[in-house]
């Protein structure tokens, strides 16, 4: 593209907070940026007060007794490994392949859809053995910020049916794609508050 | 079937409170009729509820505050006429299960359905009309953060004919507001209320913040913004960063009462001060978050009707954010009395007199803005030079309070009473009246009856120091908050003045109803043509009154700070348009009934869970839903407002 030498000059000099308002794109990414931050501290609010209480365990079993760490570390890979196939399904997405967007929309799903799976067999099985969120502080605390996680993941996954609908429904259109790159934000923030849940919850149980 | 719901939640051994709630309820069919009789119904549905134009939220966020001002009142009356009343052998005639539910109802509606609800409707009004934008960044995610905030008000309202309201005081302290301790559904009212409209306020914090940080006209860098866009950026940033705290935790709560966790309980190592220390955290901040909007009106009125540009914008803008980080720094203060040990309290009492440095500095600046001015006692002005003296005040006495050996004295006495309600009343109060007074030509083309808007702010500033200087002093004299009666009958004449203030501002308070009627009906007496009836001096002051949906035809070029006011002096009134505007039809979001219809299902799902009725809960969830996944398919979100339509707005 041509571009008069005059305009480019006029572009360096303003600075950019007063290039008046940015791009519909922009706007919506920053947007859903933000409600990521606030999310963020939702979990911020929940991990305080796992730290507050972990030691709480009114004489019931704590981490070390409870956590299996193989099937923590299943988890993590499934979760890991589905931000590596979203970030390939963004790629097809950039590139317009609704067929390779498909199969990493679906291997995000599968490999995700596994760790509520496995999560809720973990839950089950401490609730089973007596070990549920009304047992002590400390569980209460566990239950309600993995939970928490294992929620979002969930939703998370609808939201990934509901975009692939979308694609097929409705195309490649601009409310489409910024919805898919919300989206690909969502899943990876998870992976983040996870690592910080892996760390926090299960390597630093007692 | 229907869960813990059954005839015994109607209140009918009870007068006062079915009383209210036959009056409420007869002024709603009231209306209602009405509105059908004169065929509203379709302007009321095309226009309004389902409006997605920022000026149109703000003003039902605006009426919604005022009308929540009334039901909050109401509750202030009943305190002060009992308080009055049960000195000695008296009882009074509130019962202490109704009074504590009384002061409970007034502390939530007030901070969180007038206070918050007006700054709100007023940032949403004004900021996109002063940074030069069309719309907000999100208009249909605003009108669901509006009805979600009007959905809380309903479910707080029911609460006063079906069941009852927390006993627990408008924190909702465990564990006293644990299962345990409040069986009943009040608390459960409290918590979901404030759940539901907590996710409309954050959405809207989230929507504004991105307006004034991405949307801001060509040339208006951060040092151009009109001070009220700076506080308004700071409170909502404040909002982005605390009320998800505020959810956290009182889903915490919810927890401990719906699935038998032990965050708060007395039992299995439950911590309840953890509850006070978490909510603090999302508390203190939401003073300035109410605080900072109004700081920005009165730094608006004063350079207005001082005719002079703000002295010292940049410090101003500086002292905004300032507080804005240094209100995460200070939540301990609400509870030195915890017992964290001189060291903390310590830290904590420093960074709170701290605050009091930028407050300072947004003080004085408005003393010398006014310094040497053209100055007009318009009714806006009225407010602010009242505010100057009254806040000020108030923070006096809050740096009283920061220190802890004096707070240990101060602390749940009628001295911290007066206290906040002199911040709050002194600094939120009068700014949002300021702040209504002045934007109000701006919104409808005509302005509010000026001898009667005199008249309201005498009657709030008489009324405020009548009712809360005796409560200083009798703070001081041991009196403590919360108490329904007292045996020292040597405190009932300061008690009486108090009521007569309360009775002073239920006097401003009936004049502002007045005053609405009177104005609208000598509408063409007061009508605005010029669309700037104060001499403006920022961008919403260039627009016609009321503006056009699209607010600016052309997005103007800025140069400067107090852009109209410039191009008054230099280009007689005329804004300069941005390179490369006009010429085209505009794109405007349509009208869209989602947010109120999230808003009925956030209110049946909130309705459901209180009562354990475990159906309905899923309907209210599943419409929330559909609605989501309805609007996700709709395609044509737009619709074009061609040229001739633009020049036929502009006359």
């Amino acid at each position: 593209m041509n571009v008069p030498a005059a305009t480019v000059v006029t572009e360096i000099e303003i600075p950019i907070s007063e290039r008046g308002p940015s791009p519909r794109k922009v706007i919506i990414g920053y947007g859903f940026w933000l409600f990521l931050l606030s999310d963020i501290i939702v979990f911020s609010a929940l991990f305080a007060a796992y730290a507050v209480l972990s030691g709480r365990t009114a004489g019931g079993p704590g981490g070390a007794q409870l956590f299996h760490r193989q099937t923590v570390l299943a988890e993590t890979v499934c979760l890991l490994l589905s931000s590596f196939s979203c970030a390939m399904m963004s790629l097809a997405i950039e590139l317009r392949r609704r067929g390779w967007m498909v199969a990493g929309a679906l291997a995000t799903f599968l490999l995700g859809a596994a760790f509520p799976v496995l999560e809720l067999g973990e839950f089950g099985a401490m609730i089973a053995r007596g070990a549920g969120p009304d047992r002590s502080a400390f569980l209460s605390a566990f239950f309600a910020l993995v939970g928490m996680h294992g929620l979002h993941v969930s939703i998370g996954l609808a939201w990934l049916v509901s975009m692939v609908a979308q694609v097929f429904t409705l195309g490649w259109r601009p409310m489409v794609m910024g919805r898919l790159a919300c989206f690909s934000l969502f899943w990876h923030a998870l992976d983040i508050v996870w690592i910080g849940v892996f760390t926090i919850v299960y390597l630093g149980a007692r | 079937m229907f869960g813990k719901l059954t005839w015994d939640a109607i209140p009918l051994h009870e007068p006062i409170p079915l009383l209210a709630a036959a009056v409420v309820v007869l002024v709603l069919a009231g209306l209602l009729m009405l509105a059908t009789v004169k065929g509203w119904w379709p302007a009321l549905w095309g226009d309004w509820i389902t409006s997605v134009d920022h000026k149109r939220i703000g003003v039902m966020y605006v009426l919604l505050a005022l009308v929540m001002l009334v039901r909050g009142f109401i509750d202030a009356l009943m305190m002060r006429s009992q308080l009055a009343l049960a000195a000695g052998d008296a009882r009074g005639y509130l019962p202490p299960q109704h009074y504590d539910q009384v002061f409970s109802a007034h502390g939530t509606i007030m901070i969180f359905f007038v206070g918050m609800t007006f700054m709100v409707g007023l940032m949403n009004f004004a900021v996109p009309l002063q940074i030069g934008a069309r719309d907000v960044a999100f208009p249909v995610l605003n009108s669901v953060s509006f009805w979600l905030t009007a959905a809380g008000v309903l479910l707080v309202n029911v609460s006063l004919v079906v069941g009852e309201f927390a006993r627990t005081g408008w924190l909702a302290y465990p564990p006293l507001s644990e299962l345990a301790y409040s069986p009943g559904v009040g608390v459960d009212y409290y918590l979901w209320s404030l759940q539901i409209s907590g996710v409309g306020t954050l959405l809207s914090g989230i929507n504004l913040t991105t307006t004034i940080l991405k949307m801001r006209t060509p040339g208006m860098g951060y040092g151009r913004m009109p001070i009220f866009t700076w506080t308004a950026l700071a409170s909502n940033l404040l909002i982005i960063a605390a009320f998800p705290i505020l959810t956290a935790t009182l889903g915490m709560l919810l927890l401990d009462r719906y699935l038998g966790f032990h965050f708060f309980t007395n039992e299995a190592g439950g911590n309840a001060m953890m509850y006070v220390n978490l909510i603090w955290a999302w508390g203190h901040p939401e003073v300035y978050i109410l605080i900072l909007p109004a700081f920005g009106i009165f730094s608006e009125v004063i350079a207005t009707f001082s005719g002079k540009p703000l002295f010292g914008y940049r410090s101003m803008a500086t002292a905004t954010m300032a507080i804005c980080m240094l209100s995460f720094m200070v939540w301990l203060h609400h509870f030195f009395t915890m017992g964290a040990g001189a060291d903390v309290n310590g830290f904590f009492g420093v960074m709170t007199s701290i605050i009091a440095v930028p407050t300072g500095v947004k003080v004085f600046n408005w003393l010398f803005t006014m310094y040497g001015g053209t100055l007009r006692f318009e009714t806006p002005m009225l407010w602010a030079i009242g505010f100057l003296v009254t806040f000020v005040v108030g923070g006096a006495t809050g740096v009283m309070l920061a220190i802890p050996p004096a707070d240990f004295q101060l602390h749940n006495s009628l001295f911290l009473v007066a206290h906040f309600h002199n911040v709050i009343i002194g600094g939120v109060v009068f700014g949002a009246f300021a702040g209504y007074t002045f934007w109000f030509p701006k919104a409808f083309g005509f302005r509010l009856h000026d001898g009667l808007g005199k008249a309201v702010f005498w009657c709030w500033l008489v009324g405020f120091w009548l009712a809360f200087a005796p409560l200083y002093a009798l703070g001081l004299a041991g009196a403590t908050r919360r108490m329904q009666h007292y045996p020292e009958t040597q405190w009932q004449p300061l008690m009486i003045v108090a009521f007569v203030g309360a009775l002073v501002v239920l006097a401003g308070i009936v004049l502002t109803a007045v005053q609405l009627v009177v104005s609208v009906r000598a509408r063409e007496r007061l009508r605005d043509a010029s669309g700037d009836p104060w001499d403006g001096r920022t961008l919403e002051w260039a627009t016609p009154s009321p503006p056009p949906p699209w607010n600016f035809p052309q997005l103007p070029q800025v140069h400067g700070l107090d852009a109209f006011w410039d191009a008054k002096r230099c280009n007689g009134g005329a804004l300069v348009p941005a390179p490369g505007e006009g010429g085209r039809p505009l794109e405007m979001p349509k009208p869209s009934a989602l947010g109120v219809v999230v808003a009925f299902f956030a209110f049946v799902g909130g309705f459901a869970l209180v009562w354990h009725i475990w159906w309905l809960a899923l309907i209210g969830l599943g419409g929330v839903i559909a609605a989501g996944l309805t609007r996700a398919w709709q395609t044509e979100h737009e619709f074009e407002v061609t040229l001739a339509e633009i020049e036929g707005a502009r006359g």
